[in-house]
């Protein structure tokens, strides 16, 4: 696994110097993260590296993951759409299960850290633990919060304002509420297998495994199999471009084990897709991260279409492999993509079908997006940044003033 | 000569969101009259710290949101030329911006009525800062210019942007040290130059430019 020290030659050397100059002033904090899957999904996938980096600072992090059944993942995933705006109802008792399960879980653990980060809807409960702890306390939320539904957002807010803080990926995320409220942007890590530098044969080899003709444009959209992904308003996309451009189209992802949605969705993609051989549809394993690596980079154009986003990572993700990238004006993108200078944003699925033609058929401008995404993924987005803002979180909890000095 | 040495600082931000939202002029007005300083400086040099890479001349936020979103294109121009170089607080900066915005809703009051699309709000945010040292300590004039040339743009920043208006010093670090170095006239030339007309790697050049005159 690669050490902080690995990525000064991405960031230059005074980041570098910098994050070891934070953790030498953190000392021997002890920082806990705790969310709801080891496996699958941007968390997951950002606390893998987060936790040991931070060690490596002098920190003593750890991560803790809660445990639930089928019928808690189910609740927790009605919660997931109704903040994305999707009607849910919910009745009393989905909610004595969801604190049954949280209490259940905070039984078995222990919280004796100075900096509590608890990700998400699904442990959320657990602060109330803290009425026995001498500690800080933060929320972090990877969800768009932009439109929540009223019910799931009155139950929230009850558990947010008991927290020293809340975390918000972006500024409309925000909302009154009576606790602090903080600004830091998810990452990715540019040294993982999903994101690290590949020869060209590795790539080609993927290709050629799942027989995918590099020869003709690939269209790329990696996402796990969710509604919010549109994944079906992907495919009506690439109909209407491939009715002018002889072109293929890639769908893969994986699943998340607190996604029960996943298989339907899956099965509604292959319907939609209706036998075109020039689609691909690749359900993934979770060890998949180089050939997600090698898709994105073997691709003409990828897409994020989503219809919702908390962030949107993949699009950093493609951003940082200097491609070009069309995505929807949603949740975390437009931080990423500024329109027609780093990438694409759109609104519809014609607009999208109309983008994909236009950076096909103007390679040198599609260069040019990918050019600068790169550089502001350099600038804004990679892990060491968000390791950074995670260490001055927890030192801030420690410190009155709004000018701290080290 | 006695002088104290130049120890140069770096400053890292936080970002707070303080989960208030402006649709319309009003609402942008109101906002700034009752966010905390804080706020009037995130949203007066954030443009400065994202796009340091990128170019000078950065409008301010308020500016923007007021010409972009707001299309109010009068408004927008007379708060965009709000000469920031010329507040040494922040309170006097933030009178400033109310100043405009008050007299122009009067003058245009039965017109304005304007509301921005949706998700489109301007959202007040803060920032905190920590300020820590970099390592390098110049004992020297001739020390000063040459770590100047390799410290962070941050580093920079924090010197010129941050110290002045921020911590209220009311002028530059470098040029505060220059002066007490002995070195009125490189002192007096950067007080006067206006960083906000630089990137920050322009900026960099120009006052090397500006103490490698000097012996």
């Amino acid at each position: 696994m690669a050490q902080v020290k690995d990525y000064t030659e991405i960031v230059g050397k005074s980041v570098i110097d910098e994050l070891f100059e934070i953790g030498e002033k953190a000392g021997s904090m002890k920082i806990q993260h705790v969310n709801s899957t080891a496996v699958g999904g941007g968390v997951a996938e950002i606390l893998t590296r987060l936790v040991p980096m931070m060690n490596e600072l002098g920190v003593q992090a750890r991560w803790d993951v809660i445990k639930g059944g089928e019928k808690f993942f189910a609740i927790t995933k009605k919660m997931h759409n109704a903040l994305h705006g999707v009607p849910e109802t919910f009745n009393d008792e989905d909610w004595a299960h969801f604190m049954e399960v949280d209490r259940e879980n905070a039984r078995s653990m222990n919280f004796e850290n100075d900096v509590v980060f608890i990700h998400d809807p699904q442990p959320i409960g657990l602060v109330e633990e803290r009425v026995h702890l001498n500690n800080k306390w933060i929320w972090r939320c990877h969800i768009d919060f932009s439109e929540p539904r009223e019910n799931v957002w009155l139950f929230l807010k009850d558990f947010i304002e008991r927290y020293d803080g809340a975390i918000f990926s972006a500024p409309a995320f925000s909302r009154p509420l009576n606790t602090r409220q903080f600004l830091i942007s998810p990452s990715i890590d540019p040294l993982s297998d999903k994101n690290k530098e590949l020869d060209d044969e590795y790539v080609r080899s993927v290709f050629e495994k799942f027989g995918i003709d590099r020869k003709r444009p690939v269209i790329t959209q990696i996402s796990r199999f969710d509604y919010l992904k549109d994944p079906v308003g992907v495919i009506k996309a690439y109909k209407l471009m491939k009715r002018y451009i002889d072109c293929q189209l890639v769908l893969a992802g994986g699943g998340a084990t607190d996604d029960p949605e996943g298989e339907k969705v899956l099965a509604e993609v292959r319907n939609a897709a209706d036998g075109d051989k020039d689609i691909f549809v690749l359900l993934l394993p979770p060890s998949s991260d180089l050939e997600i690596n090698a898709l994105q980079r073997g691709s003409s154009v990828v897409l994020q279409k989503s219809l919702r986003e908390g962030f949107g990572l993949t699009v950093a993700e493609a951003l940082w492999k200097g491609k070009p990238v069309i995505a929807s004006a949603v949740g975390g993108i437009p931080l990423q993509i500024k329109h027609k200078y780093s990438g694409i944003l759109t609104h519809s699925i014609e607009g999208t079908a109309y983008w994909m033609k236009q950076l096909v058929n103007e390679p040198a401008f599609a260069r040019e997006l990918g050019k600068n995404g790169k550089e502001h993924i350099r600038q804004s987005f990679l892990i060491t940044r968000h390791l950074r803002d995670y260490l001055l979180l927890s030192l801030s909890l420690y410190h009155d003033k709004d000018i701290v000095y080290l | 000569m006695d002088f104290t040495p130049f120890e140069f600082k770096s400053r890292l931000i936080l970002t707070e969101l303080l989960g208030r939202r402006a649709a319309t002029l009003p609402e942008l007005t109101d906002g700034i009259r009752n966010v905390p300083l804080s706020s009037i400086y995130h949203h007066t040099h954030r443009f400065l710290q994202q796009h340091h890479f990128l170019s000078p001349e950065p409008p301010n936020d308020f500016a923007y949101w007021v010409t972009n979103m707001l299309n109010e294109d009068v408004a927008g121009e007379m708060l965009a030329s709000i000469d920031v170089m010329q507040f040494v607080r922040l309170s006097d900066l933030r009178n400033r911006f109310l100043e405009l915005l008050e007299g122009y809703l009067k003058s245009v009051s039965h017109k304005v009525s304007g509301k921005c699309p949706e998700g489109e709000e301007f959202h007040f945010m803060s920032s905190r800062i920590f300020i820590i040292p970099t390592g390098h300590v110049a004992g020297s004039v001739n020390e000063f210019r040459e770590l100047l040339k390799t410290v962070s743009i941050h580093s920079i920043y924090f010197h010129v942007f941050e110290a002045k208006l921020r911590l209220e010093k009311g002028d530059n670090d470098f040029s505060i040290w220059l002066r007490s170095a002995g070195r009125e006239k490189e002192a007096e030339e950067i007080s006067r130059l206006d960083p906000y007309t630089f990137t920050l790697e322009g900026l960099r050049d120009k006052i090397l430019t500006i103490v490698g005159n000097s012996k």
